[in-house]
């Protein structure tokens, strides 16, 4: 482990297989801005929204033990990219602050399991960690290409911003449109960024999955958006991998790029194309490859 | 026969009561049934009964009604209900003391994928502490619809292609400390 790290990454399930351009965009990014992170070592499942649905306690444990290892490592600051995984943990602490009874379960778990006490791990979003750690001037200033007059609807999902409200504002997020102006993006009017995707519905009762994800995906382009940014592997995942099925449903030519605000961000930066997981889109290919892959002499440096 | 009317007598308000002593449901007995829930919930039109009706049936004590409905299972957890409940009821987290009530008791719908997926992937993490997203997918279906595999191929193959499935079983080294949890817990898994 290095020791200069400022973060430990908690990459969570998807982010080391249907999300893992998310991951590939994230670390890269933070390489370009020069921040130190570090994998959680040895990191469980957080549960996602599937273990709470069985028993609370265990749930509430099973994240305990991402914060107790990270406790362990000595770091402060934990990197949830998943929306899913940060709520979880999130929550696991919130229990842990609210209920008593709680509180005392894993003091116990920590105790039997050899872990340390929980003392001051803080959970963290990238979103809100490259806003409010770097901040959107920086990230102006480090631009050096922009998209210039590419229209992008921010989309946050559901978790990153319910219940807590540390990532955005719950009703009104603007933190996204901010950063993707900085980096010379136009963001549209999108009044569906925090309206849910369905989740894991899109395995189970795959028809209202896939609804949910036509309605943000017509939506966005009803007002103009090119493309929609996301920053949850979930939410990328339902809106990109679907898109041909519903072409065929709908017979509405919905092609439509769905990236991550890394991605976004991290070209911006300077970022290469595979480096970034650009090559693992399903949807929208011609506009990523145009967009992200200009020849040299049109490619726009500031 | 689908039931029409809901006798008094069936009612029990003494679990209704006791339901109201767990994290986050708290406030449910002051819900004023205003349907800002039911309005804000983006899966509402799915649902057999609507949020704001399974927390009436809470609040009133028909445990039944409330733990068979499929709404608890189509609830995604996104908490829109929750931040917009005038009475600040925290209802994502009564879907799921519901989810778990009804497991527990044997109550949800057999071969519902849902709450199948659901049990699917803790059994998947309690052994390896992780989960591999194919085989949960595969093994729920497995266990729900093996039909839908077919309709499945297709969105495999795209993520095959892009190098986004991976088929391999992931698992943490530490597994032991993950298996402290059933001893500590108190509630039945
Ligand atoms: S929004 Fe709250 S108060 Fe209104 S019906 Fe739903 S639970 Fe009851
Ligand atoms: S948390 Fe569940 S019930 Fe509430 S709005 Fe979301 S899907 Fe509907």
């Amino acid at each position: 482990m290095q020791p200069s790290a400022k973060y430990l990454y908690y990459p969570g399930c998807s982010l080391k297989g249907t999300g893992i351009a998310y991951e590939e965009s994230l670390l890269t990014t933070l390489r370009l801005l020069e921040v130190a992170v570090t994998e959680l070592p040895d990191w469980n499942c957080c549960g996602a929204t599937s273990y709470m649905s069985v028993s609370e306690t265990s749930a509430a444990l099973l994240a305990t033990r991402n914060l107790a290892l990270a406790q362990q490592a000595g770091m402060k600051d934990v990197l949830a990219p998943c929306n899913a995984c940060y709520l979880t943990l999130r929550k696991s602490q919130e229990l842990v602050a609210h209920y008593p009874e709680m509180a005392q379960e894993v003091e116990r778990f920590l105790e039997q399991a050899g872990l340390p006490q929980l003392d001051s791990v803080r959970v963290r979003h990238p979103l809100e960690m490259l806003y409010t750690d770097i901040g959107v001037q920086r990230l102006r200033e480090l631009t050096v290409r922009r998209l210039q007059g590419v229209r992008m609807a921010s989309y946050y999902g559901c978790q990153a911003v319910r219940p807590y409200s540390e990532v955005d504002d719950p009703h009104e997020p603007t933190r996204m449109d901010e950063i993707l102006r900085a980096v010379g993006v136009e963001p549209i009017d999108y009044t569906l960024k925090t309206k849910c995707c369905g989740g894991s519905l899109t395995g189970t009762i795959h028809e209202v999955g896939v609804r949910l994800n036509y309605i943000l995906l017509k939506e966005a382009l009803r007002k103009g958006a090119q493309a929609i940014v996301t920053i949850c592997p979930l939410c990328q995942f339902n809106l990109d991998a679907y898109q041909a099925e519903i072409r065929k449903q709908t017979g509405e030519p919905i092609d439509m790029p769905v990236l991550y605000l890394t991605q976004v961000v991290g070209w911006a930066l300077g970022g290469g194309f595979r480096e970034l997981g650009l090559h693992r889109a399903i949807s929208g290919k011609k506009l990523i490859e145009q967009w992200f892959t200009v020849k040299k002499e049109a490619e726009t440096y500031v | 026969m689908e039931r029409q009317i809901r006798y008094q007598r069936e009612a029990d308000l003494e679990w209704a009561r006791q339901f109201t002593k767990h994290p986050g449901s708290e406030r449910l007995l002051s819900c004023i049934q205003c349907g800002t829930c039911s309005g804000t919930c983006p899966l509402s039109i799915y649902m057999d009964l609507t949020p704001r009706q399974v927390i009436a049936l809470v609040r009133e004590g028909f445990r039944e009604d409330a733990l068979r409905s499929k709404t608890i299972w189509l609830c995604a957890s996104c908490y829109s209900c929750s931040v917009e409940c005038p009475q600040k009821i925290g209802i994502t987290d009564i879907m799921y003391r519901l989810k778990r009530e009804a497991i527990r008791s044997n109550l949800y719908p057999k071969r519902f994928p849902i709450p199948v997926l659901a049990r699917e992937f803790c059994e998947m993490v309690r052994r390896h502490g992780r989960n591999s997203e194919f085989w949960v997918v595969f093994r729920m279906a497995l266990r729900s619809n093996p039909f839908a595999l077919f309709s499945m191929a297709r969105t495999g193959w795209h993520l095959w292609r892009t190098g986004r499935l991976s088929l391999r079983k992931e698992r943490i080294r530490r597994i032991n400390e993950l298996q402290v949890i059933p001893t500590v817990s108190k509630e039945v898994d």
